[in-house]
C-alpha cells in the first residue's frame, strides 16, 4: 500500500480552476451512514448477545440466539446497502427494523424487571426506522423507471439485417475466408 | 476548459480546469466532439479501482478534431484531422507493440515504476483510468492531450458520423477481441454474461464471426430486447436457472465459449448468496472483485472450452473453482483490448454497413449533465444502456 500512497499527479496535467456540482446526492451519504450503523450494531449483537440480553431483561438461550441472528441480519443488510443494490439493502433494513420493533414490544411486558431500558431502546429503533424508511423511499423514487422498460428490439446494429450478417459469416466460414488482414488502405 | 473530474466515491463533477498543452514531441491536442461513459468508468465511480486521486479527469472513449500537433508527430496527423482515440496509449516501437500487443505497450505507462511493483510488469498507459495505468487525464472534457499521437489514433474518413465510429476506441473492439480470442467455429455456441454495451458488441461480433448460436444473459428487459435484436437467444437470470437453460440449449453439453462481459461488480442479490459473501469480503478488503460470473462460467462451460474475459477485474478474487477449470481443460483468455489491432478491419466493416455500433446509444447529453448521467447509467434509469456526451 505504501507504493500507492506515493502517487501524485504530473505537474503539467490540467488543474481544477473552479469546481461544479457533484453527482453525489445527500441521500447516498445518509444510506452509507445507516449501513455502517447497522454493521456496527450487528457486530455488537453478534459478539455480545448476553450483555445486550441482560440489559433488556431477556435472559434465555433462545433470546441470545435471536439477538445473534438479528446481528447477522443487520450486517447482511448493511453490506447490501453499501453495494450498488442500495434499494434492496435499505428495504431489507426496514424489514429488519420491523422485527426489532416486534421483539422489543414483546420485551416491554410488565414482568420484565428491566422495562426501563426497553423503552428508550424502542424509541431509538423507531427513530432509525424513520430514517431507513425515508432513505429507502427516496432511493426507490430515484430509481423508479419512468414507464415500462423500453423495447429495443428494433436496434439490431446490422443496417442490412441480422440474417444477411449471419449469412455472410456462414459463407466466410464455409469458404475459409477469414476476414481481411488488418492492413487497410484507409490508414 | 470543462471536464468531468473524479472527486471520490460516487462524486464526479463538471469542473473548469486548465487546458492541456503539448508536452512531448509526439503529443497532439484534440478538441473532443463526442465522448462516452463506459461501464468500466462505473468501477471508478464506485471507487473499486485503486490509485485514483481527487482531481483526475475521467473518460477513455472519445474522438475529436486535431487542433495542435507536436514536432515529433511527423506528418502522421495534421491539424483538422478527425480521429477516434483508442483507450490504450501505445508507442508502436517496443517489442509488445511490434507484436500487436498494444494494451501492454512497454513505454506508454508514465508511472511504470509503481505499476511494475504492483503488477510485476507494467502495462500500457490508459486514458482516465487511475495512476496504475499512467494517470493520464481522460477525454470526458473539451480538449485532450493524446500522448504518442502519431500511433495512438484511428483516422476517420468523411461520411461517417461520430456515433457510428466513436466506439472504435473501446467497446466495439473490446467485444470483438473477446470473441476473436474464443476462436469461433461454425458449430459453436457462445454464451455471453452481461448485456451492457460490451456484451451487446460481443453479441454482434459473435454473429459476424459465424457462431452457430449466441446466448445472452442479463435481467433487464430492455437490455435483453436489444440482445435479441442482435441475434441472441436470451436468458433472464432472475426468472430462470442460467445453468439449466444453457444445458438445455446445448443438448446438455454446455456452451463451448463463455464470455464474461460483466467484470468485477457482479449483480448482488439474496438469491445468489455468493455475491453477498463477496461484497462483504470486498468491504473488509479481503477481496477486491466479485467473481460470481466466473464461477458460473467455469461450472457450465463445455470441457475443453474457452473462457474469455473482457470484463474488468482489478485485483484479488476468492473461491475460484480452479480444480474444475483444470480438470475440464478450460482455456482462459483475457486482457485489456489491443484496440488498434482490430480497428482498421472494424472501420471497414462500419463503412461497408455490415454493422452500425450506434445502435447501443440510448442517451445523449451535454458535458455539464455528465455527473448526473453517471447516476442514470449506474441505476439503469430510463432504460439507459449507453450514454454519449457532447462537450
Ligand atoms: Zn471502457
Ligand atoms: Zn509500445
Amino acid at each position: 500500500m505504501n507504493i500507492l500512497t506515493n502517487i501524485t499527479r504530473m505537474p503539467s496535467d490540467p488543474k481544477i480552476i473552479e469546481t461544479g456540482r457533484s453527482s453525489a446526492h445527500p441521500i447516498d451519504t445518509l444510506s452509507r451512514g445507516l449501513a455502517w450503523f447497522g454493521i456496527c450494531l450487528g457486530t455488537l449483537e453478534l459478539l455480545a448477545p448476553r450483555r445486550i440480553g441482560r440489559a433488556l431483561g431477556v435472559e434465555s438461550p433462545t433470546a441470545y440466539a435471536l439477538i445473534r441472528f438479528f446481528g447477522a441480519r443487520e450486517i447482511a443488510a448493511g453490506v447490501v446497502t453499501l453495494s450498488t443494490e442500495k434499494k434492496l439493502g435499505l428495504w431489507s433494513r426496514v424489514a429488519g427494523d420491523v422485527m426489532d420493533i416486534a421483539a422489543l414490544t414483546a420485551a416491554l411486558m410488565p414482568y420484565n424487571r428491566r422495562r426501563q431500558n426497553v423503552g428508550p431502546a424502542l424509541i431509538a429503533v423507531l427513530g432509525v426506522t424513520a430514517l431507513d424508511l425515508f432513505a429507502a423511499g427516496q432511493v426507490t423514487q430515484r430509481s423508479r423507471r419512468k414507464g415500462e422498460a423500453k423495447n429495443y428490439s428494433g436496434r439490431t446494429g446490422f443496417p442490412n439485417g441480422t440474417a444477411l450478417s449471419r449469412n455472410r459469416a456462414n459463407i466466410a466460414a464455409s469458404t475459409r475466408q477469414v476476414e481481411p488482414a488488418a492492413t487497410s488502405h484507409r490508414h | 476548459m470543462k471536464a468531468l473530474v473524479w472527486h471520490g466515491k460516487e462524486d464526479i463533477r463538471c469542473d473548469r480546469v486548465s487546458d492541456p498543452e503539448i508536452e512531448e514531441p509526439r503529443d497532439a491536442i484534440i478538441k473532443v466532439t463526442s465522448c462516452a461513459i463506459c461501464g468500466s468508468d462505473l468501477h471508478l465511480f464506485h471507487n473499486f479501482i485503486p490509485a485514483m486521486l481527487p482531481g483526475d479527469i475521467m473518460g477513455h472513449e472519445m474522438m475529436g478534431e486535431v487542433v495542435e500537433v507536436g514536432s515529433g508527430v511527423n506528418g502522421h496527423l495534421k491539424k483538422g484531422d478527425r480521429i477516434v482515440v483508442p483507450f490504450t496509449i501505445f508507442c508502436g516501437e517496443c517489442d509488445q507493440c511490434k507484436a500487436g500487443n498494444y494494451s501492454v505497450c512497454e513505454r506508454s505507462n508514465r508511472k511504470k515504476e509503481m505499476a511494475d511493483k504492483v503488477f510485476g510488469h507494467a502495462t500500457a498507459g490508459l486514458f482516465g483510468y487511475s495512476h496504475l495505468t499512467g494517470g493520464y487525464p481522460g477525454g470526458q472534457a473539451e480538449y485532450l492531450r493524446v500522448p504518442f499521437a502519431d500511433t495512438t489514433h484511428i483516422k476517420i474518413p468523411d461520411g461517417l458520423t461520430d456515433e457510428q465510429v466513436l466506439f472504435l476506441g473501446d467497446i466495439f473492439p473490446t467485444g470483438w477481441q473477446a470473441v476473436k480470442q474464443c476462436d469461433i467455429q461454425p458449430t459453436d455456441t457462445v454464451a455471453i454474461w452481461g448485456c451492457g454495451p460490451v456484451g451487446q458488441m460481443a453479441i454482434r461480433s459473435a454473429v459476424l464471426l459465424g457462431a452457430e448460436q449466441v446466448i445472452a444473459i442479463d435481467y433487464l428487459p430492455e437490455r435483453l430486447s436489444m440482445a435479441e435484436a442482435g441475434g441472441a437467444t436470451t436468458i433472464n437470470f432472475k426468472q430462470e436457472s442460467v445453468i439449466e437453460r444453457l444445458n438445455d440449449l446445448t443438448d446438455g453439453k454446455g456452451p463451448e465459449k463463455c464470455l464474461d462481459a460483466t467484470g468485477m461488480e457482479s449483480h448482488v442479490s439474496f438469491s445468489q448468496p455468493d455475491t453477498i459473501y463477496d461484497r462483504a469480503k470486498q468491504m473488509v478488503m479481503m477481496e477486491s472483485d466479485r467473481p460470481h460470473v466466473l464461477r458460473e462460467m467455469i461450472y457450465v462451460c463445455r470441457p475443453a472450452g474457452v473462457i474469455s474475459i473482457p470484463g474488468v477485474y482489478s485485483g484479488l478474487i476468492d473461491k475460484m473453482p480452479m480444480g474444475i477449470a483444470m480438470n475440464k481443460g478450460l482455456t482462459f483468455k483475457m486482457g485489456q483490448t489491443h484496440v488498434n489491432r482490430w480497428s482498421d478491419d472494424l472501420l471497414n466493416r462500419i463503412a461497408e454497413n455490415q454493422i452500425d455500433p450506434s445502435f447501443v446509444i440510448t442517451h445523449t447529453a451535454s458535458l455539464e449533465d455528465g455527473p448526473e448521467m453517471y447516476n442514470v447509467f449506474r441505476d439503469k434509469r430510463d432504460s439507459c444502456v449507453k450514454v454519449v456526451l457532447k462537450p
